[in-house]
């Protein structure tokens, strides 16, 4: 590896931060954990407690390893160098969303350091605090509040001025951060840099979650669109992604998936493979087959040549008829999230009954490098390179696969192609160990395009039937939502290797899938990923906690056995759960004859969720009247309309609405997206310019799983293995206009961002294709096909 | 294995490799370079092109003897972060990149297009783009980019 000190920004950890830390004799967990080191003087906490002691959980990260750096302490975030170089430590990793852009300007921000005067160092098990995963839209809310690295920032912001105070005895009031030096507000000569305060020392400090944090009406840095410094190098091609690594003495792997899910092995003849060039070994464990060869190329050759014989497997459900084998599959989990207990009641009172069913593939991550990482397992030892969203918990379950302590595993993350979620990360880095453990030598291995989509753990199917009731003015009465949905795995998280494909080839099982129906009625509320539409009250334990004003209101959902790996996928159930939601909001509307802006204004009550919809509407000139479109037929064989839908992404973490214009082309039933309106609420804006970028993907991202992804199988076997055959819109498509409207909130939480957008796409293009031709298409993705049956039936 | 020369970036390499090795490996892994990447082995996504006498070529899929002695550029050859090429200088700029894993195909397709089509409308230039992938899909800014840079390189 050229530059194994490297970090995310493709910049070195602080020199000044490491030397300090090897002068005082100390690695980074020991600097943090160790007792001996107490220079600082204004320790709150008083000594160092015990381990057990020091464990609380995380924020985002419940249940964190015993031995990562404690949240609660500021040294687990931050150090300051003799150099003035401030250096953060981080959990949540750059992804290619900006995270470590805007995480780097929270600090700078919050120590008044100048941006190019802070280092990143993100998610490795020897450093960084466990932060759970990277996902979900959790980072913004983990990190910029009050807790973990924005508390920790703001705590040593006031520590230091206490002791500049000390220093320049100038009472503390009298003081200000400026520049990384502490100075009289009335006299700029009086001052001390932090470097001379604190240099190679510990803060030995509780992170005081009631720090003042700087208003954003005073920020310089963060809330500003500043470039993401990794850019130059990943234009100029000289990033150093996971698929990157390279280490010394290293061989290459490659790995045998099953025939067909549910095979076993039952041979393994190598004398097809024996005196091929850059042979090493074979590598079979359970199920697990696996080879690694000197080189890459030799690698896949022998992988392709070796004779490996799997057992008959049984049946997939068809396809074709997969949405109602999910309706009636045994056994299920049922969870109810909300129950008024009077729906039917309120149903049979309804001047309109409405009824309508939703139907969404799973779909892969589909991440354009196939998933890679390198290991290097030595004897009782092993150090790892993945790009995993969770260092912690891939240290954890990585151990249990090799029998390993999870202390002698260290895990660093290194970016690799973008992920939007689980993709072939967690379970290729567990290939690589594996090979590497069996030759005793460090083993690269970067999946096939194959193995990256015939295996992963896909982004969940659903089938959702809605029923809405509407009185004599229009107005929604109660609205019933109850879906279906398989799982099978998940993240591994802390214990379950088996939760991914390596993993359950060598043995271990998935989480285990607990039956329970009927339900239990709720007794503290959950969003569960916007399972409840956003125009209910969500009344559970005597208070309300939706987004709207229906008071009649229940949310069911059912879990059965996936034939597939299932995991989280860019918004994930939310996406699918939303795309209902806002279809079936769409179509009571046409029954009001209502105007769907107004229709949606009505029903909500959530202020947050009315601003991002008027700000949606207001940017994209949205004529108020009801869909269909009485003009919208063109002689031309073209017919235009546009469709609006909105979230209150998890119930409240994060707002957005989009507005979609769409052409159909009556005759064949192509879609065009025209133009695409997001406004997002956020809270606070870290960075916009980052905001736009993961609105305008999310946008363009949602269309695509919109318009064209869906998984494909046959009787044995995933048949979506390539991009021929898993539709990914390319470069070259008809790229709509997407203009993205920011709604900046300094004065509140900040919360996800991510994955706002993407979950309002399938149910904005719908709404508009509803309103260009009147057809109502239900099922995801929208085809040219589906669409004229619609315009047909 | 037999003995290969291989003229990468400006600079000619003599190589003892398996000649019908995949161009690819052997730029990632005899010569250490970052820049084209395993994407699909398959030459449907772009993320391991190069270009070969200024044409854009899947690397992924092309014999590593077959381009013997013809002058190969990769992304890092393009341009360096001090001294970007025009086209990679407008995706600094534009900050027309997530994860950026896909810029190989993206910018040096983008480059191959434009040195032949350098009055290329903006629906000319998508159908160029039309069979390379972004999965973060930050097409609008690549597009815009790749417009910029046509401007640029036009003056």
């Amino acid at each position: 590896m050229k530059n194994p000190s490297r970090n995310d920004t493709g910049s070195k950890m602080a020199q000044g931060a490491t030397d300090a830390l090897e002068r005082a004799g100390f690695s980074r967990r020991s600097f943090i954990k160790g007792t001996g080191a107490l220079i600082v003087s204004f320790s709150m906490g008083g000594a160092i407690e015990t381990l057990a002691a020091q464990n609380r959980p995380l924020v985002f990260g419940e249940n964190a390893a015993a031995d990562s750096p404690p949240s609660t302490e500021v040294d687990s975030w931050i150090a300051i160098g003799s150099d003035g170089i401030v250096t953060a430590y981080t959990g949540k990793e750059e992804l290619g969303q900006g995270m470590s852009t805007a995480q780097i300007q929270l600090v700078a921000e919050e120590l008044c350091v100048p941006f190019q005067r802070v280092k990143l160092i993100v998610a490795d098990t020897s450093m960084t605090p466990d932060q759970g995963v990277t996902s979900g839209s959790q980072s913004h809310p983990a990190n910029f509040n009050r807790n973990n690295l924005a508390g920790a920032c703001a705590t040593a912001r006031q520590a230091l001025l206490e002791l500049g105070s000390k220093q320049l005895n100038i009472p503390a009031d009298q003081l200000v951060a400026v520049d990384g030096t502490i100075r009289a507000k009335n006299d700029a000569s009086k001052k001390v840099a932090y470097a001379d305060l604190v240099a190679g020392k510990k803060f030995n400090l509780k992170v005081d979650t009631s720090a003042k944090r700087k208003p954003a009406s005073e920020w310089t840095v963060l809330g500003k669109p500043i470039g993401r410094p990794d850019m130059a190098a990943m234009a100029t091609g000289t990033f150093e992604y996971a698929q990157n690594v390279r280490v010394p003495g290293m061989l290459h792997g490659m790995v045998i998936r099953p025939s067909a899910v549910g095979a076993n092995l039952m041979d393994v003849d190598e004398s097809t493979i024996a005196g091929m060039p850059g042979l090493v070994k074979v590598v079979v464990k359970k199920n697990f087959v696996g080879v690694v060869a000197e080189k890459p190329w030799q690698a896949i050759q022998i992988a392709k040549k070796l004779s490996v014989t799997w057992s008959p497997a049984p049946e997939l459900p068809k396809q074709e008829t997969f949405y109602d084998h999910l309706r009636a599959q045994k056994p299920v989990r049922d969870t109810m999230l909300v129950n008024s207990k009077d729906v039917d009641q309120k149903l049979g009172e309804a001047a309109t009954v409405v009824k309508a069913t939703y139907l969404h593939p799973y779909q892969m991550h589909g991440s354009v490098g196939s998933s890679c990482a390198v290991a290097d397992v030595q004897g009782d030892k092993a150090t790892v390179w993945s790009p995993t969203q969770g260092v912690w918990h891939q240290r954890a379950t990585l151990a249990m696969l090799l029998g390993l302590k999870p202390e002698n595993v260290r895990v660093i993350f290194k970016r690799g192609s973008g992920c939007y979620g689980i993709n072939g990360a967690d379970a290729v880095t567990y290939d690589a160990a594996l090979l590497s453990q069996a030759v005793g030598k460090p083993v690269r291995i970067q999946l096939t395009r194959k193995d990256e989509m015939a295996w992963e753990n896909y982004g969940f199917a659903f089938t959702i039937d809605e029923r809405a009731g509407l009185d004599a003015q229009g107005n929604i009465i109660a609205w019933d939502h109850e879906a279906w949905a398989p799982v099978l795995g998940n993240r591994p998280v802390y214990t379950y290797p088996g939760n991914v494909i390596t993993g359950f080839l060598v043995g271990f099982q998935p989480e285990e899938f607990k039956p329970r129906s009927p339900a239990p009625e709720p007794t503290s509320f959950s969003n569960n990923s916007n399972a409840i539409p956003s125009y209910v009250v969500g009344h559970v334990g005597g208070a309300d906690h939706g987004a709207g004003t229906i008071k009649s209101e229940r949310a069911l959902l059912h879990n059965v056995v996936s034939p597939f790996w299932t995991g989280p996928l860019r918004s994930p159930q939310r996406l699918q759960n939303t795309f209902a939601h806002e279809s079936f909001m769409d179509e009571l509307a046409a029954h009001a004859k209502a105007d769907p802006v107004e229709f949606r204004l009505r029903h909500l009550s959530e202020s947050r969720m009315i601003d991002v919809v008027k700000a949606a509407s207001q940017k994209a000139n949205w004529e108020a009247r009801p869909s269909p479109n009485p003009h919208a037929k063109s002689t031309a064989g073209f017919a235009t309309g546009r469709g609006i839908s909105c979230v209150a992404y998890e119930g409240d973490n994060g707002f957005s609405s989009m507005v979609a214009e769409v052409q159909v082309e009556l005759a064949t039933g192509k879609v065009v997206v025209k133009r695409l309106v997001v406004a997002i609420d956020a809270g606070p804006i870290s960075n916009p310019d980052g905001l736009r970028n993961q609105s305008e993907g999310g946008a363009l991202q949602g269309m695509s799983r919109a318009l064209g992804e869906e998984v494909t199988w046959d009787d044995h076997n995933v048949t979506s293995i390539d991009w021929k055959t898993y539709h990914s819109l390319p470069l070259g498509f008809a790229v709509p206009k997407v203009d993205v409207v920011l709604l900046d909130r300094p004065d509140l939480p900040a919360t996800g961002a991510g994955e706002t957008a993407i979950t309002v796409v399938a149910g904005a293009i719908a709404n508009a294709i509803f309103d260009a031709t009147g057809a109502r298409i239900r099922q995801v993705p929208f085809t040219a096909e589906r669409i004229k049956a619609a315009l047909v039936g | 294995m037999s003995l290969i020369s291989l003229k990468v970036n400006g600079k000619t390499h003599s190589l003892d490799v398996d000649p019908t090795t995949p161009l690819l490996y052997v730029l990632s892994d005899d010569l250490g370079l970052t820049g084209p990447k395993f994407g699909c082995g398959l030459g449907q996504c772009g993320a391991c092109t190069v270009l070969v006498k200024g044409q854009a070529v899947r690397s992924c899929i092309t014999a590593v003897e077959a381009v013997q002695g013809i002058e190969i550029v990769t992304l890092e050859g393009l341009g360096t972060p001090d001294k970007p090429h025009p086209i990679q200088k407008a995706f600094i700029d534009e900050q027309a990149a997530q994860c950026g894993y896909c810029l190989s195909g993206v910018i040096l397709t983008a480059k191959a297009f434009l040195d032949k089509n350098p009055k290329a409308t903006e629906k000319e230039i998508q159908e160029g783009m039309s069979r390379v992938l972004c999965r973060c899909f930050t097409h609008t800014r690549m597009l815009r980019a790749i417009e910029t840079a046509q401007r640029e390189m036009a003056r």
